[in-house]
């Protein structure tokens, strides 16, 4: 334990010096404040409260935007410390590579949570200052919260696995930024034009819903969208969520960071320095 | 006591014997200085016996465990050639890491740093460090602990001659407290002073591995006698002494070790044509050539 924190706290020095702390955070609260003030117009016609439907909007936003601060958060993670040459002298200390990752992982996941809580919370303080009612929302706030931070947590364990396969910072780069491309991009495009394709038969019914929680950040927004009647009404996406279950979504949420950081040690463990 | 022991250590890349059958031991407080060529296996050597790298075949006990156990890394210390450290982070931060990696206190990072010479430069980034600044960082941690072997790659690498003179005083006090020493060099005449015993590596094999004492009367290389004659005195000197080079002043001569004495005694003759005579032994680097030779020779035949 003492090992690990001594990574995670050299591993948070390096993360704030080099500005990432700071370019998420800036990201989230830019993004977040826009999203807000731009969320308002439609309001009245849904009758839901103003922070659920910047939740609605928050999420949407997160789905794009915490994957790709994770991904880039840890892809120098394992390709950079071979590059700079600093591996071989870390290993021959009496620590595990699981350790050092699960060091790293700590520092990066609390910068993300950091970033995260700090976007949320100026789009709900804007919420709140145009409507008193927005307390209705903060439930579904407070979940969008931890529930990013799983997300962020599996990208970030992703981003790892990509980096010790890679061993170059310039291929891992390469790498994370292709996966976040299929995965959060390309993935919903494809199981769309797959469902046009289909036209209601067994691939939609059967396969599409698992398909869908499959991929952390779709069962990331099922989550948050099944769980707030609210916020999917704000959505106006109810369709698709109510086919699955939320516990499915959230046992998906919760499987992929543990799954990807076992990847992740496995292929560190491939890495010879 | 041994604290490090390798027998027929053999690692091939592809078709490559990088390293071939070498076997030899440390004990503790001995200092054993690994010499060779580029390529010659240096490097390799230290990560199989870091466990950072897999033999290919062979057996190695590093302070009686496997090389890369966890009992072994406990007990270990290596400064890796061209010492690197994150950037973005101060020496202090860097060492206190190490400290608490180690399982020891941070608060000895700025006493280690000291030792080093680097108390002054303690707080700033180590992006901002000359390469022998980062070279006495990797230092600083290899003295973290009480290392029972400590191995280091090329450790003088950039430092100045008093750090280099300090740096060998560090390691006298190290090996009196009962540490085992590794360490490669290229800078011969350093090592030829501050080491117990010499392993020279050529081309994966094991050449030699001795005193330097024991080395130089196993090459048998010639001893270079170096006279200084009076004024005007050369000639009649070289005459005299039948053959040698001479420049106007000196007159050199070679010998083998044993017609030392004999030559000496010679020259001692001389009397009055003589102002002075030095006496060299082949160096470190005669000796290592020889030995490199003499191995190349025998893949030949």
């Amino acid at each position: 334990m003492t090992r690990i924190l001594a990574t995670a706290s050299a591993e948070a020095r390096i993360v704030l010096r080099n500005r990432w702390v700071a370019i998420a955070i800036a990201m989230m609260a830019v993004f977040s404040l826009v999203l807000s003030a731009t969320g308002s117009a439609p309001t009245g016609a849904l009758g839901a409260d103003p922070l659920s439907v910047t939740i609605a909007s928050l999420t949407s936003l997160a789905v794009y935007l915490v994957p790709l601060i994770a991904l880039l958060m840890s892809f120098d993670a394992i390709a950079g410390e071979v590059e700079r040459g600093t591996l071989p002298l870390v290993l021959t200390y009496p620590i595990r590579r699981s350790e050092i990752l699960l060091g790293k992982f700590t520092a990066h996941l609390a910068a993300l949570a950091l970033a995260v809580a700090v976007g949320y919370g100026l789009a709900a303080g804007a919420a709140f200052l145009s409507d008193a009612g927005s307390a209705a929302g903060l439930p579904a706030l407070l979940r969008l919260f931890w529930t990013s931070v799983l997300l962020g947590a599996a990208f970030l364990a992703i981003g790892y696995a990509l980096s010790a396969l890679a061993r170059r910072p310039g291929a891992a780069a390469g790498l994370v930024i292709g996966l976040w491309l299929v995965m959060i991009v390309l993935y919903d495009l494809s199981l769309l034009a797959a469902i046009v394709a289909d036209d209601g038969g067994w691939f939609t019914t059967d396969i599409f819903p698992w398909l869908l929680i499959a991929n952390p950040a779709d069962a990331f927004r099922l989550y948050n969208l099944a769980a707030s009647e609210a916020t999917a009404a704000a959505a106006g996406l109810g369709g698709a969520a109510a086919t699955i279950a939320p516990l499915h979504a959230l046992a998906s949420l919760l499987l992929w960071p543990l799954v990807a950081l076992t990847l992740a040690i496995l292929a560190f463990r491939k890495v010879t320095p | 006591m041994t604290t490090l022991t390798l027998s027929n250590v053999t690692k091939t890349f592809g078709d490559m014997r990088a390293l071939d059958a070498v076997g030899f031991t440390v004990a503790a407080g001995e200092r054993v200085a690994l010499i060779g060529h580029n390529g010659a296996g240096k490097s390799t050597l230290m990560k199989i016996l870091l466990g950072l790298i897999q033999a290919t075949a062979g057996d190695i006990e590093v302070c009686g465990a496997a090389p890369g156990s966890d009992a072994a890394r406990q007990h270990v210390a290596y400064l890796p050639e061209n010492a690197a450290f994150h950037s973005a982070l101060t020496g202090l931060e860097t060492l206190r890491m190490y400290l608490r990696l180690r399982g020891e206190s941070p608060d000895q990072a700025m006493s280690l740093l000291d030792r080093v010479g680097l108390a002054d430069a303690a707080k700033r980034r180590i992006g901002t460090y000359s390469k022998g600044m980062r070279q006495r960082v990797g230092l600083a941690q290899a003295l973290i602990g009480h290392p029972r072997l400590l191995v280091l790659d090329e450790p003088t690498s950039g430092l100045d001659p008093v750090s280099r003179r300090d740096f060998y005083t560090m390691l006298d006090d190290l090996a009196a407290e009962g540490a085992a020493i590794l360490l490669s060099s290229h800078a011969l005449t350093e090592v030829e002073a501050r080491t117990d015993r010499i392993v020279i590596l050529s081309r994966g094999k094991l050449v030699a591995d001795d005193t330097l004492v024991g080395l130089r009367r196993r090459a048998a290389l010639p001893i270079r006698l170096q006279i200084r004659a009076r004024p005007g005195e050369a000639d009649a000197v070289a005459a005299e002494l039948a053959g040698g080079r001479q420049n106007g002043v000196t007159v050199d001569l070679t010998c083998t070790p044993e017609d030392k004495l004999l030559r000496l005694g010679q020259i001692a003759g001389l009397g009055a044509l003589v102002e002075d005579v030095d006496v060299v032994p082949p160096s470190l680097e005669d000796i290592y050539s020889h030995f490199s030779r003499v191995s190349a020779d025998g893949d030949r035949q």
